[in-house]
């Protein structure tokens, strides 16, 4: 197996792991960010730029460095390659220039984003990016169009990475929206606004990594840190049934599938990714339509996390604890020298 | 008089013809190779040549040839590559107008080297003309028998078909080219695997341009070691360049590598020196994306040694005080150009062709354009000056494939040769509104450079 050294921490993974994956393996801080990259999708990544590494040597028969930065997620590890990612300057500052570019032409409408408190983009921007913009020209613009009755995009937001065009082919039986145009003017679209129409065209919506594509039935409904996740399941005959209901009391406001730790799908028992149907995902938005498992537990997404309230506050009072050290009254505490942890990543 | 491979013939009259091209020793080359040599000797022939890629990489074919995957039993496919687009090179352009058949010839021959019962010429839509000429001498020569089943009776069966692309720069990158060939939407894949592994429809392929697979030709006839005795150091053979700008005698010239650079700008044989007698101010020496050279580096390098046209001569200096070789487009610019306005039209361009892939780029280019075109107006600040390098070294190395070091590059050299002149610009707006500074940096007082 081949042994690889990400961040000085060697790992050993299966032959034909990517360095990311490889980085998941070893979980924390050293785990790239990816924007494009979905696990459950082939031949997904590659276009974001986020995850990129710093390979030091390629391997132990080569051990040439690669000349430029690699995306992490197309990049099988080689025996003895030496991978750089937090641990490189150089390679952290590559990175906070790729998400100024994805945050260019991005409108920064997170207060009127339904995405916003569970969107990959703010997360982003958060760890990586500027305090402000350095682009001083109109940004781009589209008008949000509806692709059928369910589905909104908000192109505006999107920062192309391929996702919905990938379960677009692999999921659904015919693919009818695309990447038209090229360049900056490229935009997800559907010719003369066809309506996408198919029983798993609503996965479209989870594997979006910002808040281009919108589920119409939840829209302005509420923030989501205002809903309580529930793991639900019923009987479904097309799709696997299992779900996450995101409630207001005893009403649904919105139906997701199952999201791991990276914000991908989660998997059945088979291996297979649990992805919902529409009529799941659309129809059933009663909560007697579901037999209810009990609260979902969410560590990546901070503001709905913060949902339990009471788990973050513990937290800071822990925090704030420990930096106080032994001496437990009249110490000054600064708050933002490392009690916040804004991304929850501890 | 340098030496004339390529181009020897392009006198002649009617040499686009396959009576005239035969008449002339045409497909003589091909018969000797399929009757007398396997397909290994032809590809050891190339490596011997040390023949490097024309298309701009300068990557040895031999090698390129030898990486090529030959699983049983799986078709291989030899791609030529025609969709120059890169601003300042027309070289294939003129070939294929003129001797179509070369190309024809070269094709065959390479195909049979490398196992190939297809092959394709994939060509930029701009040169419809040329794609008519190109499938007139294939169909003279499936009439005559040079394609098509049993080539000169050898038992080597061959097709070969033209593609017209849809006029995309992009579609030059080759793994973009075989994606447009398939019949996808024109972006480069992500490598690896590389075509050589699994190219068109998933099979073996290699990808060479126009001028690399014509090579083969002379190459074949004279041996791959007299080959290697043209030229300098690893730069083998001829190269056809393509001069413009402001020279008395822009066109197509079949170079010798390792002619001295000043040589080729002022002699009367090639560009016979600068319009009017101007000083010459700037050189971009391989096609508008590499970097571009003010006239003392190019006429000499940072040691003081005359720049030669040579792969190796004008990489002398890295980037600081060198340049590359590229495709050959050539591009002079005399005392009066503004580099300032050249670097927008250059940018302009790469904005406009980024398919829209990968962030860096997409994001990038547009973004130094309107920079650029703020600092044109008279609106710029010496932050945008910073700004632009900043955002330049932020594509080059970060993309899918090498357009954003295509519009990375020229940007880096303009600011890091003539960053003067982008102050002039940004600290005197008023200047750029005169309209004889429009014309003639000069005439307004401004010393350029």
């Amino acid at each position: 197996m081949p042994k690889v050294t990400i961040d000085d921490i060697p790992i050993e993974v299966p032959e034909g792991t990517t360095i990311l994956q490889a980085a998941r393996m070893i979980g924390g801080d050293i785990v790239p960010p990816a924007m494009c990259y979905y696990s459950k999708l082939k031949t997904s990544g590659g276009y974001c730029r986020t995850c990129i590494v710093k390979v030091e040597q390629g391997s132990e028969k080569d051990p040439r460095p690669m000349p430029k930065p690699v995306a992490s997620c197309r990049t099988t590890v080689m025996d003895g390659m030496v991978v750089r990612n937090i641990t490189s300057v150089e390679n952290l500052e590559a990175r906070a220039g790729v998400v100024e570019f994805l945050l260019l032409n991005h409108p920064l409408d997170c207060p009127v984003c339904d995405q916003a408190g569970e969107c990959d983009l703010q997360d982003l921007g958060y760890g990586h990016g500027a305090q402000e913009t350095r682009n001083d020209f109109p940004r781009r613009e589209f008008e949000p169009i509806d692709i059928g009755d369910k589905i909104k995009l908000h192109m505006n937001r999107c920062i192309l990475c391929y996702r919905c065009v990938k379960v677009a082919d692999q999921l659904t039986d015919g693919r009818c929206h695309g990447v038209l145009n090229r360049g900056e003017a490229s935009e997800i679209s559907t010719y003369i606004e066809k309506a996408i129409d198919n029983d798993f065209s609503g996965n479209v919506i989870d594997v979006c990594p910002v808040g281009a594509l919108t589920d119409k039935t939840f829209r302005f409904k509420s923030r989501v840190w205002y809903t309580n996740p529930i793991d639900a399941h019923r009987d479904c005959p097309t799709c696997c049934g299992k779900v996450r209901l995101w409630n207001q009391g005893e009403e649904v406001l919105r139906v997701t599938a199952r999201k791991d730790q990276w914000g991908e799908v989660q998997d059945n028992e088979d291996g297979s990714p649990a992805w919902i149907c529409n009529t799941c995902r659309f129809e059933k938005k009663h909560i007697n339509d579901w037999v209810i498992e009990g609260p979902s537990k969410i560590s990546r997404h901070s503001v709905i996390s913060a949902n339990h309230y009471e788990n973050a506050l513990r937290n800071i009072k822990a925090d704030t604890l420990k930096m106080m050290g032994a001496k437990p009254h009249g110490v000054k505490v600064e708050l933002g020298t490392g009690a916040l942890d804004p991304n929850n990543n501890k | 008089m340098g030496k004339k491979l390529l181009l020897k013939n392009d006198h002649i009259p009617g040499i686009n013809t396959l009576e005239v091209y035969r008449a002339n020793g045409g497909y003589s080359v091909l018969e000797k190779a399929l009757k007398t040599m396997s397909p290994d000797a032809i590809v050891e022939e190339v490596k011997k040549s040390g023949l490097r890629g024309r298309g701009g990489a300068g990557f040895p074919t031999g090698l390129k040839w030898s990486f090529l995957a030959r699983p049983e039993g799986v078709p291989r496919y030899v791609v030529c590559n025609a969709d120059e687009s890169e601003p300042g090179t027309f070289k294939d352009r003129y070939l294929m107008e003129r001797i179509p058949h070369l190309l024809v010839e070269g094709m065959i021959a390479s195909s049979f080297a490398l196992g190939a019962r297809t092959s394709y010429i994939y060509i930029r839509g701009e040169y419809f003309y040329i794609a008519r000429i190109l499938e007139q001498a294939i169909d003279e020569a499936y009439k005559a028998g040079l394609l098509g089943k049993n080539i000169f009776g050898s038992g080597f069966d061959h097709d070969l078909y033209v593609h017209v692309g849809a006029g995309a720069y992009i579609c030059g990158e080759e793994t973009a080219l075989l994606e447009s060939l398939e019949g996808k939407r024109g972006n480069p894949r992500i490598k690896p695997p590389f075509p050589a592994v699994a190219g068109l429809y998933g099979c073996p392929t290699v990808v060479n341009n126009v001028e690399t697979i014509a090579a083969v030709i002379p190459i074949l006839e004279m041996g791959g070691e007299e080959y290697a005795k043209i030229g300098i150091g690893k730069s083998t053979g001829t190269k056809l360049i393509s001069a413009s700008g402001h020279i008395n005698k822009p066109g197509v010239y079949e170079i010798e590598l390792g002619l001295p650079v000043e040589e080729f700008i002022y002699s009367q044989e090639y560009c016979g020196g600068i319009k009017g007698g101007r000083k010459l101010k700037a050189v971009v020496a391989g096609g508008s994306s590499v970097p571009v050279l003010p006239a003392d580096l190019i006429l000499k390098t940072a040691g003081g040694e005359p720049r030669l046209m040579s792969y190796e001569s004008l990489g002398e200096g890295g980037f600081a005080t060198g340049t590359m070789l590229g495709s050959g487009g050539f591009i002079v610019m005399d005392e009066d150009t503004s580099i300032v306005k050249n670097l927008y039209t250059f940018a302009r361009f790469y904005h406009h062709e980024s398919c829209g892939q990968c962030s860096p780029c997409r994001e990038g280019t547009g973004w130094m354009e309107r920079i650029l075109h703020k600092i044109l107006d008279g609106h710029g600040t010496l932050k945008d000056i910073d700004l632009l390098w900043d955002i330049q070294s932020k594509i080059e190395g970060k993309t899918i494939c090498p357009l954003g070091e295509a519009a990375a590059w020229p940007v880096a050299a303009a600011i890091r040769h003539f960053r003067s002149e982008f102050e002039e610009y940004v600290t005197h707006p008023e200047r750029i509104r005169d309209i004889k500074h429009y014309y003639r940096l000069n005439a307004s007082g401004v010393t350029a450079g």
